[in-house]
């Protein structure tokens, strides 16, 4: 389940900001060695040191796995990443089939938010947002999605809604030697078969991480066992990350990470996936100086430099379609190369972080349609007109303890965003619309912000405001005669859009004590130059059936409201209740509706554990629709409730453990679609499922 | 010695000067003169040769820009100071016809080539083909010569012959784009009028309004085009095709008069998905 970050962080650090103010603690400690082992493997240490400083607020972090092993607090282990996404509060993921799942965080989709991994740019190539980062991985790759609201997540680059930092799967040099664990399972609502493996070394300096893990899913059926045709999918991701310790205090450690996707299937659009392909690759290095001490005020605890590339190839495809007005190719690729360097230090009782990053990427994707007549010439044009995208940026974070109760955390990062169309048929496409186009474009982007936290005898609450600035998307910007099957409108991009930016404001309260804990989050965004697609009666739709034309322009504002609230009670040492709320609100300054944006949603949870043995019901539902956007093709989407039934048992053998976990999901089989389903598709019905977990 | 080398030496080096001159002033001239344009025939009399020469090295059906030089045949030189006007003729079965033409001016920059601009409205057949006749004059010295040409269908329609509301007959030829681009094209046109079977003047005042469509994707179109209207350098129509992907495009006209009612064709709806008249591009 989704676990905050302050109720995480007695049991383990789970993220970097804890980790420097677990330096901040230990620093005092004189074991460098050890403390290095928490720096490079934060995440997995021991400690259980208690914290001084408040821990960060609206961030939230979903505990994925840890070594070789996928979580077992998972109800489902084996779930997507995208099902681990989705039971954050502030994460609704847009629907388009069984696979591939957008992220919505903060009801703000790809275009104002990031997703990382582990801190590397990676922009899909698919200009209908058919690949999300999240679909390039895989959870075995995965120790945990840090979710950062805002401007909280600007030290991964320029946004509005927040950052997704999925952060990969490490061995700590606690633990040496050969950890393998075999992963398996299967669902019977698609048949979706699961394989994985892991297998990891670790020495005395060195240390190996191998996983794989394959899906191969055929079409799944809604409630009433009605199938979705061209739902299925299939895909394999192996993985690899190594390491070499260097005077113990210095790290390489290179990563890799390959993952196919054949044959996907994506019932709410007119086309389906041939192939996905991501490589991402990095390399690092890490230093820890053995002195901290650069003057009597001034240290240094951690200097991270990482260089990055990855290459991403999406081939849309028509051909199992049934009937299609035209046959179309639609590949795109996407290239991106970069580096981040960021340091860690303490002066006093300032705690800093500065990083400098920098990424360039080609975005490409062409259309050529086949006319019925073959002796007639193909029709082709550029939808992503080769843009090349070189950005590079300054951030500045300085966390200052006021005390041991409260804290005052600053932020301020400067980027330069540049955008050229290299192509020159490209360029000459968008002159079409914009005669005066010039070939590329400079942006300056700023963000800045202040938080105060503060907690004390369980009570803990923060409030933050910041001011972001993002620069529009490729499409946004560039693209070319881009169909939304959800409005079935073209979009054309436009180049002259200025930067969007958002005023934010933010709060949190939260209680805990042993058995009980509570958290109240809310963000508010005031949103200015926001992109949206307005419609054009002047000119005429490309896509055959398209309702017309809506060109990238920009509303003087809109305004979105997040909140959620999550509980949880121990009731004794075996029955544990959790319950969680979810609210959103978006509009224009029309006070017209925004799209995808949640109805008041909400799920609890029921868990039994003794020993071995643990159980868990839960219940999952959403309110009616009642704020939808026809404007953006958005009709009212019906309320439903699902029951969700699982337990597990697990066996520990010699030194091996064998977790068996098998579910119920949508056990009343109920038909349901909720509002982020691209044109209404349905939602799985009832499926059994089996997680079959085997490490030794 | 010394000196005599240095004078051997010096001359060498003169007469290497001199064969380099002598290629760069002859040579590359030669090659400028023709550049681009490939021959399409020869047309001879008893004291010359009349090269025809295209870009494609064939005449089609529609516009054709077409360069020509005159070759002495006695001396083997092109003659440069010579004034041309020329004249295609149909030779039908049951009647003869012209067609619109331009005059025939020096190619500006160039010293043997002439050229100007021939609008075939229709093609040839087995039957019925096209003449033409270059009468030249050098130093006050007429002649003439004449040949048949060939002159096939274009595969995409360039040109459209129809009668207007007025009931004056009509003609219109697509000069530009001849090398179509994804992007906004400069497209030109020439309107003419067939006064007599002979006479095909330019139309003034005139408007020929476009709608690019691709009648293989649902008949979408393009944004942006411009109207083209008359220019008063050249006479021809111009204005502004937009073609947003290559392949197949039928570009509907409608013909409009100085007052501004249409002559010919139709505007494009769900139910009139193509005009009476139209161009046809692909690329």
């Amino acid at each position: 389940m989704v676990v905050e970050q302050f109720s995480q962080i007695k049991k383990a650090k789970t993220s970097y900001i804890l980790a420097f103010i677990l330096r901040f603690i230990m620093k005092k400690i004189i074991f460098s060695w050890a403390l290095f082992c928490l720096a490079i493997a934060s995440i997995y240490g021991q400690e259980q040191t208690k914290d001084t400083i408040a821990p960060n607020n609206l961030n939230e972090v979903i505990v994925i796995g840890k070594k070789s092993e996928i979580s077992q607090k998972q109800v489902k282990p084996l779930a997507s990443i995208d099902e681990y996404l989705q039971q954050s509060g502030k994460i609704e993921m847009i629907k388009r089939g069984g696979y591939a799942w957008e992220p919505v965080l903060n009801s703000m989709a790809t275009e104002r938010t990031l997703i990382t991994i582990d801190g590397m740019r990676i922009f899909g190539a698919c200009t209908d947002k058919m690949d999300p980062i999240s679909s390039y991985i895989e959870v075995s790759n995965l120790s945990e999605a840090s979710i950062k609201s805002g401007q909280q997540g600007a030290c991964h680059g320029a946004t509005i809604g927040g950052a997704i930092d999925l952060k990969r799967n490490r061995s700590s040099f606690n633990d040496l030697g050969w950890k393998t664990s075999v992963n398996t399972g299967f669902e019977t609502n698609s048949n979706q078969k699961i394989f994985g493996t892991a297998v990891n070394y670790v020495s005395d300096s060195f240390y190996i991480d191998t996983d794989f893990m394959y899906r191969d899913a055929d079409n799944y059926s809604g409630g009433n066992s009605q199938k979705v045709l061209f739902s299925q999918f299939r895909k394999f991701n192996i993985s690899a990350t190594s390491g070499v310790l260097i005077d113990k205090n210095k790290l390489v450690e290179g990563s890799i990470i390959y993952d196919k996707a054949t044959a996907v299937g994506y019932p709410a659009l007119p086309m389906d996936v041939s192939l996905a392909e991501a490589l991402i690759t990095s390399l690092k290095f890490e230093y820890v100086p053995k002195s901290k001490k650069l003057t009597s005020d001034l240290a240094l605890t951690n200097w991270e430099t990482k260089i990055y590339y990855n290459t991403i190839t999406h081939k849309m495809d028509d051909t199992k379609r049934p009937a299609v007005p035209i046959h179309m190719d639609m590949p795109g690729w996407s290239d991106t190369y970069g580096f981040y360097s960021k340091i860690k230090g303490v002066i006093e009782n300032h705690h800093f972080n500065v990083d400098l990053n920098s990424f360039y990427n080609r975005s490409i994707a062409e259309m050529t349609m086949y006319p019925s007549d073959p002796n007639e010439n193909l029709m082709f044009m550029y939808t992503w007109p080769d843009v090349r995208t070189f950005y590079g940026s300054l951030f500045l974070e300085d966390n200052i303890a006021l005390n041991a109760a409260s804290s005052l955390k600053f932020s301020v990062s400067l980027g330069n965003h540049f955008n050229e169309v290299a192509d020159q048929l490209g360029l000459e496409s968008l002159q079409i619309f914009y005669p005066n186009m010039s070939k590329s474009k400079s942006r300056i982007l700023k963000s800045i912000s202040a938080n105060y936290l503060h907690y004390q005898n369980g009570f803990e609450y923060g409030l933050g405001i910041a001011y972001g600035e993002r620069a529009p998307s490729v499409s946004e910007g560039y693209g070319f005669y881009l169909f939304n099957s959800f409005d079935r409108y073209d979009y054309i991009g436009n180049p002259g859009l200025k930067n969007e930016n958002s005023v934010e404001g933010n709060a949190y309260l939260g209680y805990k004590n042993k058995s009980f804990s509570a958290k109240l989050t809310s963000s508010y965004f005031h949103i200015s130059n926001y992109i949206v697609g307005k419609p054009d009666a002047t000119v005429l739709p490309m896509t055959i059936g398209a309702s017309g034309i809506k060109v990238y322009t920009a509303l003087d504002y809109a305004t979105i409201f997040n909140t959620d609230l999550n509980l949880e009670y121990q009731f004794d040492s075996h029955f544990k209740a959790k319950g969680q709320l979810v609210y959103n609100y978006g509009k224009d300054l029309e006070n017209q509706n925004l799209p995808f944006i949640s109805p008041l949603r909400y799920s609890t949870a029921l868990n039994y554990k003794k020993d071995r043995f643990s159980a868990e019901i839960m219940i999952q539902g959403n309110a009616t629709q009642t704020q939808y956007s026809p404007f953006y093709g958005e009709d009212r989407t019906p309320d439903y409730a699902i029951l969700n039934l699982t337990s597990s048992y697990l066996f520990a053998i010699n030194e091996s453990k064998l977790n068996v976990r098998a579910g119920i999901e949508n056990v009343l089989d109920t038909y349901y679609s909720t509002f982020s389903d691209w044109n209404n598709i349905p939602r799985k019905g009832r499926n059994f499922f089996l997680n079959v977990t085997f490490a030794y | 010695m010394k000196f005599q080398l240095k004078n051997i030496v010096t001359v060498l080096l003169i007469a290497f000067t001199f064969v380099s001159c002598s290629t760069d002033n002859s040579e590359p001239i030669v090659i400028s003169e023709l550049d681009g344009l490939t021959k399409i025939q020869e047309l001879t009399n008893d004291t010359h040769t009349i090269e025809l020469y295209s870009a494609s090295g064939t005449l089609q059906q529609g516009y054709n820009a077409i360069s020509l030089r005159i070759k002495n045949k006695a001396t083997k030189e092109y003659e440069t100071n010579a004034t041309v006007n020329w004249a295609p003729i149909m030779k039908m079965s049951t009647m003869t016809h012209a067609c619109p033409y331009s005059e025939i001016k020096k190619t500006s920059g160039k010293q043997t080539l002439y050229n100007g601009y021939i609008v075939f409205q229709m093609a040839e057949n087995t039957m019925e083909h096209w003449f033409l006749t270059v009468n030249y004059s050098i130093n006050g010295v007429a002649e003439s010569v004449s040949a048949q040409i060939a002159v096939p269908a274009s595969t995409k329609q360039r040109v459209t012959t129809f009668i207007g509301t007025d009931g004056t007959k009509y003609l219109l030829a697509l000069i530009d784009p001849s090398n179509p681009k994804v992007a906004t094209n400069e497209m030109t046109v020439g309107v003419y009028k067939m006064s007599s079977m002979m006479q095909f003047p330019v139309v003034d005042g005139f408007k020929v309004k476009i709608d690019p469509r691709m009648p293989s994707m649902g008949n979408h179109g393009s944004p942006n085009n411009v109207d083209l209207i008359q220019s008063s350098i050249d006479k021809l129509y111009h204005g502004k095709l937009s073609l947003t992907m290559t392949g197949y495009w039928k570009i509907n006209l409608q013909l409009l008069n100085d007052k501004n009612e249409v002559l010919k064709g139709e505007s494009i709806t769900d139910a009139v998905p193509s005009s009476t008249i139209y161009f046809e591009i692909e690329f």
